[in-house]
């Protein structure tokens, strides 16, 4: 597994990177964690003529909650959620979903961001974001733009961003004081990709869900919003005729294809049973009667 | 400080710390990669794309402009010095470099030899290889239909895929036996492809000395000697000339068994640049084209009377070769061991029919710490025994105690002609069902099947038997070549010995047993004694590790020539006591003479005076070789139970409990032992559970790397229990029968039992490995259960 030869370049400041990334626009790749550009390098599925190495940019690995939500910066990497107070008391989604990301070794250099960008359908942080309502923030010649999660994803590995952006982070909104969270995931082995994954997000407002969000890993070509469940929820009690209807939306939002993972109408039906698992997590951690 | 020493009474069943292991642990190993040689350059093999295409032509022109290429090699360059083809271990041929057709993915085309290996690798993008696709055949069942695609077209006379056809036992008794049963119960399973996938892929460094002749190949190779033979009989050079050196080997599982055209390329290429050639074999290319194992597609029945006596057993398999037939067959057993299909059980009458066929896939079969096809027959025998069981109302674990081959009846020649050794089935089934609280399992089980809220509770027992330890010599070989094995053991004049074998350790600890073999016979300690093997100048010519034969033959010459030794050291020491020979005794490490035990000399003092003050007339030195031909073979057996809990919503199933007896006669080191175990343990569960190579209808391989083919990590891997008990082989100078494949070869059923013992009330009977979730579910749903 030898990649093809290519530039190496370590900036100092986003500006340099941004100068490269000008510069070599499609022929130049952003590396953070590289736990999916190395292996495809490997392979030589990818051959950049430049790498640019995030991981000398101070003050990219910010995982801090500010006005309006939670931002974690470029270089955050998933072994820092997993280690967090701060998500496990208020991004439940996020907390639960790091621990399930690949394995050990990768969580310690792959980066949220990093995996945003990459927009694989089969990735994990993309579903938890669409439940929770991110939003991606980046940065390119022409200043620095917010991209509303649910427009970020295009295609399988395809993106909204421009060839010549980075994203810098990605901001979590306020989920509000009675909100709670969860991710579940099948995986045929630890470091698998999932074979479905579900993130739930629920908040409550006086018994009543206020938002719900659902986003789905693996059952369309790219991590896709359950966006009829979450509407049927919202405003809605949660009890056992509306978290079943739920569980049926979302399981008709999904198009998984049938694969060595399983047929389609398996993971179709994960969906649904995860969905149900999930959004009685959620509820019973939110504190819903 | 005085050190107060135990004294050692015998160094078998003490659990020594690994020898090896300090410079593992140190990153002090010495691997295929770690070989650095002046001159020397990389290769790299460029493989096919296509399953099954001619090839029209192959251009080399861009890939040599590239600064720092020295050679690119084809099929045609190697026909001009008769290695494009090379024999398999089963005496078929296989392709070298490709040169009319590709017969698989992934089969290698050309290689590229440059200065450096990154350099290698550009290389191969820019080979401009023209191929004309031909239809694909990627199972046996439509290899042999009327109208295939023949793939081996290159064998004149050829006009089919059919490779053997064998038939094992005694097909009239077995008619009879099913006339007179009770009941028939038959099931019909797949044992998929899967691959041994060692951490360390396979690799060379081809050194030809073009002033000498000699030709040096560091080779990752677990049987060095037969490698150095086939060497010299493909190319013609002289064998003397000819050293295959195997250094730590990182794994090997069978999969270092067979050879590769890496090595041969490397070879030639050396041979025909003069400086040396480095091939590393990556992932991709190991998993996609070098042995894999099993792909037996297996249908049988089982003859029984009402009260449960099995009364006969019909197999038939299918067995998918792929594109070369590279098994290793005994050519006495030509079903190979799957002869012990009728497992621990006393079945009077069998009849085996096999059929092997040619598709567009990689070679292999016998790899993955499988005797041979034990592992298939193992697996077969107890998944039908337990449908048996159900289908005659009888809890598994009685119908196996009802059909045990009782340990009164060994020696026990099975239906299909083998002698088993030795044996105790129902206490170690009896050890297992107590330690796992057999009883209040299934009480559990009845509990919760009348709960019948979605959680299922299975319970799998395994009761294999095992056959390794080839061979007798007169029944077992390998291209002609005798299976025994060899030892050759020095001993200095200061009392420390060195072990050099014709076997050859790929992780099993070999440098810690062997040593503690001599050390029981002779009382040097482990530490004095080192263990050398792979090396075919300084090694006795010996057939190598595979099959768990290296202690049954290795070990067993280790034994014998140290006693041989000892009878020598025994006349110095009665020349040192100045007594008769007859009146010395001996206790471990020590002679003295009897009724005054405080008159002796220690092995210590013995050794230097072989060198120093000898009887007259006797040679001096102590040391000696041994070659070793085993009477028969040996039977290891165990009984394991797996305890399982599905969740009905999604299929998925987690190994709550694992209880293992192993009865591998008497052990040497019980930390290795149980290591092994464990092992074996851990790959049974990964073919259960996950490990499959499969194929697309165009021969794309699937399973290729390590995200599509799926090993048991740590965090999959449960928790094992193992017992043991003591049957020790009769025939073997130790007592010990071999251990390597047990439980790689026992667990998959127990496993697979489990699963399908939870699903047993809806009707469920069988489930192909790899027992995935989703066909769980697949099963359930297919019955009206779960959602």
């Amino acid at each position: 597994m030898y990649p093809a030869k290519f530039e190496y370049f370590p900036p100092r400041t986003l500006e340099e990177a941004l100068s490269l990334l000008a510069k070599y626009g499609d022929e130049g790749k952003v590396l953070a964690g590289g736990q999916s550009l190395i292996p495809l390098m490997k392979l030589r599925f990818a051959a950049p003529r430049a790498l640019i190495d995030l991981n000398r940019i101070e003050g990219l690995d910010q995982l801090v909650e500010e006005d309006g939500g939670l931002r974690i910066g470029a270089l955050v990497r998933t072994k820092a959620c997993e280690r967090s107070q701060l998500l496990r008391d208020r991004y439940r989604a996020l907390a639960d979903a790091a621990p399930q990301i690949s394995d050990p070794i990768v969580r310690n250099r792959g980066t949220v961001v990093g995996s945003l960008a990459h927009a694989d359908p089969q990735g994990d942080w993309g579903s938890v974001m669409l439940a929770v309502g991110a939003r991606v923030e980046a940065r390119g010649s022409g200043g620095t733009r917010t991209i509303p999660i649910e427009q970020f994803f295009q295609g399988p590995f395809a993106s909204a961003l421009e060839p010549d952006e980075i994203v810098t982070s990605v901001v979590v909104p306020d989920p509000g004081p009675r909100a709670s969270g969860t991710y579940l995931k099948l995986e045929r082995k630890v470091g698998d990709f999932a074979t479905v994954g579900v993130a739930v997000h629920l908040s409550l407002d006086n018994g009543r869900v206020r938002r719900a969000g659902i986003g789905l890993t693996a059952v369309a070509p790219t991590n896709v919003r359950a966006t009829k469940a979450e509407e049927a929820l919202a405003g809605a009690e949660l009890n056992d005729a509306s978290i079943r209807n739920a569980a049926e939306l979302a399981a008709q939002a999904a198009e998984p294809r049938s694969d060595l993972r399983g047929s389609a109408d398996y993971k179709r039906h994960i969906v649904q049973v995860f969905t149900e698992r999930g959004l009685r997590t959620a509820a019973e951690a939110a504190g819903a009667a | 400080m005085a050190v107060v020493e135990e004294k050692v009474t015998t160094w078998l069943g003490r659990s020594v710390k690994r020898k090896e292991d300090d410079r593992f642990l140190q990153g002090r190993g010495n691997y295929i990669e770690d070989i650095k040689l002046p001159g020397m350059l990389y290769m790299a093999i460029l493989r096919s794309p296509y399953a099954h295409a001619r090839i029209l032509s192959i251009d080399t022109a861009a890939a040599m402009q590239v600064p720092g290429v020295v050679a690119v090699v084809t099929g045609a360059d190697l026909v001009a010095h008769k290695l494009a083809w090379m024999p398999t271990l089963s005496g078929d041929t296989q392709a070298v470099l490709a040169t009319d057709k590709v017969r698989m993915q992934g089969q290698e085309v050309a290689c590229v030899i440059a200065e450096d290996v990154y350099t290698a690798h550009d290389a191969l993008g820019l080979i401009d290889v023209d191929y004309e696709p031909l239809p694909v055949v990627t199972n046996p069942q439509q290899a042999l239909a009327e109208g295939a695609p023949v793939i081996r077209d290159d064998k004149e006379g050829k006009t089919d895929n059919r490779i053997y056809h064998w038939e094992a036992g005694d097909q009239g008794a077995t008619e009879r036996a099913f006339a007179q049963a009770d009941r028939v119960v038959s099931i019909g399973m797949h044992y998929p492809r899967c691959h041994p996938s060692p951490l360390e892929c396979c690799g060379c460094v081809a050194d030809v000395n073009p002033a000498s002749g000699k030709v040096t190949i560091y080779m990752t190779s677990q049987a060095p000697h037969a490698h150095r033979t086939v060497f010299a009989l493909v190319t013609g050079l002289p064998e003397q000339n000819i050293q295959i050196i195997s250094p730590d080997l990182g794994g090997g599982f069978g999969n270092k068994v067979p050879i590769y055209p890496g090595y041969v390329v490397a070879t030639a290429a050396s041979l025909l640049i003069g400086r040396p050639v480095k091939w590393i074999e990556d992932r991709t290319g190991n998993l996609i084209s070098t042995g894999f194992a099993r792909d037996f597609y297996m249908d049988g029945e089982l003859a029984l009377r009402q009260d449960g006596k099995m009364l006969g057993l019909r197999v038939n398999m299918l067995s998918d070769q792929g594109y070369a037939y590279a098994d290793a067959q005994p050519s006495k057993f030509k079903a190979g061991l799957f002869h012990v299909v009728t497992g621990s059980y006393d079945i009077p009458a069998a009849h085996v029919v096999t059929d092997g066929a040619y598709t567009n896939k990689a070679p292999g079969g016998v790899a993955y710490r499988c005797s041979f096809r034990v592992t298939e027959a193992s697996f077969f025998i107890e998944r039908l025994v337990q449908k048996a069981a159900y289908e005659l109302g009888l809890d598994p674990a009685e119908l196996r105690r009802l059909n045990f081959i009782q340990p009164e009846q060994f020696p026990y020649t099975s239906a299909t002609g083998f002698v088993y050794d030795s044996g105790d089935y129902e206490r170690a089934l009896d050890l297992a069902l107590e330690k796992v609280g057999y009883r209040e399992l299934r009480q559990e089980q009845a509990k919760l099947r009348q709960e019948g809220k979605g959680k299922l509770l299975g319970i799998g027992l395994a009761s294999f038997t095992e056959v390794v330890g080839a061979g007798p010599g007169r029944q077992f070989d390998i291209l002609g070549i005798r299976m025994f094995d060899s030892a050759e053991l020095r001993v200095h004049p200061t009392g420390k010995a060195i072990l050099k074998l014709g076997v050859k350790s790929q992780g099993q600890g070999h440098e810690t047993t062997f040593a503690q073999i001599v050390s029981n016979e002779l009382g040097i300690p482990p530490q004095d004694v080192m263990v050398q093997e792979g090396d075919t100048d300084n090694t006795p010519y010996g057939l190598g590790t595979y099959a768990s034969r290296s202690t049954p033959t290795g070990g067993a010459a280790t034994a014998v020539v140290a006693r041989e030794l000892r009878e020598k050291a025994k006349r110095i020491a009665a020349h040192l006591l100045e007594a008769a020979a007859e009146d010395l005794e001996w206790e471990l490490g020590r002679f003295f003479v009897r009724g005054t035990p405080d008159r002796g000399v220690t092995i210590q003092d013995v050794a230097f005076a072989a060198y120093t003050n000898l009887p007259e007339g006797m040679q001096a030195g102590l040391e000696g070789v041994h070659y070793y031909d085993p009477p028969n073979m040996t039977y290891p057996f165990g009984s394991y139970v797996v305890v399982v809990d599905i969740d009905a919503g999604t299929g998925q199933w987690k190994v709550r409990r694992v209880v293992a007896v192993d009865d591998c006669g008497v052990r040497i080191n019980p930390m290795i032992v149980e290591g092994q175990i464990m092992g074996g343990l851990t790959e049974g569960l990964g073919m259960a559970a996950m490990e499959l190579i499969t194929f697309d209808e165009e021969g794309n391989c699937i399973g290729s790397n390590f995200m599509d083919y799926l090993l048991p990590t740590s965090m999959e891997t449960p928790h094992f229990d193992l017992f043991e008990t003591v049957t020790p082989s009769p025939h073997h100078p130790i007592g010990c029968k071999g251990v390597g494949e047990s439980a790689t070869v026992g667990s998959p059923a127990a496993y697979v039992n489990a699963v399908i013992d939870a699903l047993a009330p809806y009707e469920i009977t069988n489930i192909d490995m790899p027992v995935t979730s989703d066909k769980v579910w697949e099963a359930l749903r297919s019955k009206g259960v779960g959602a």
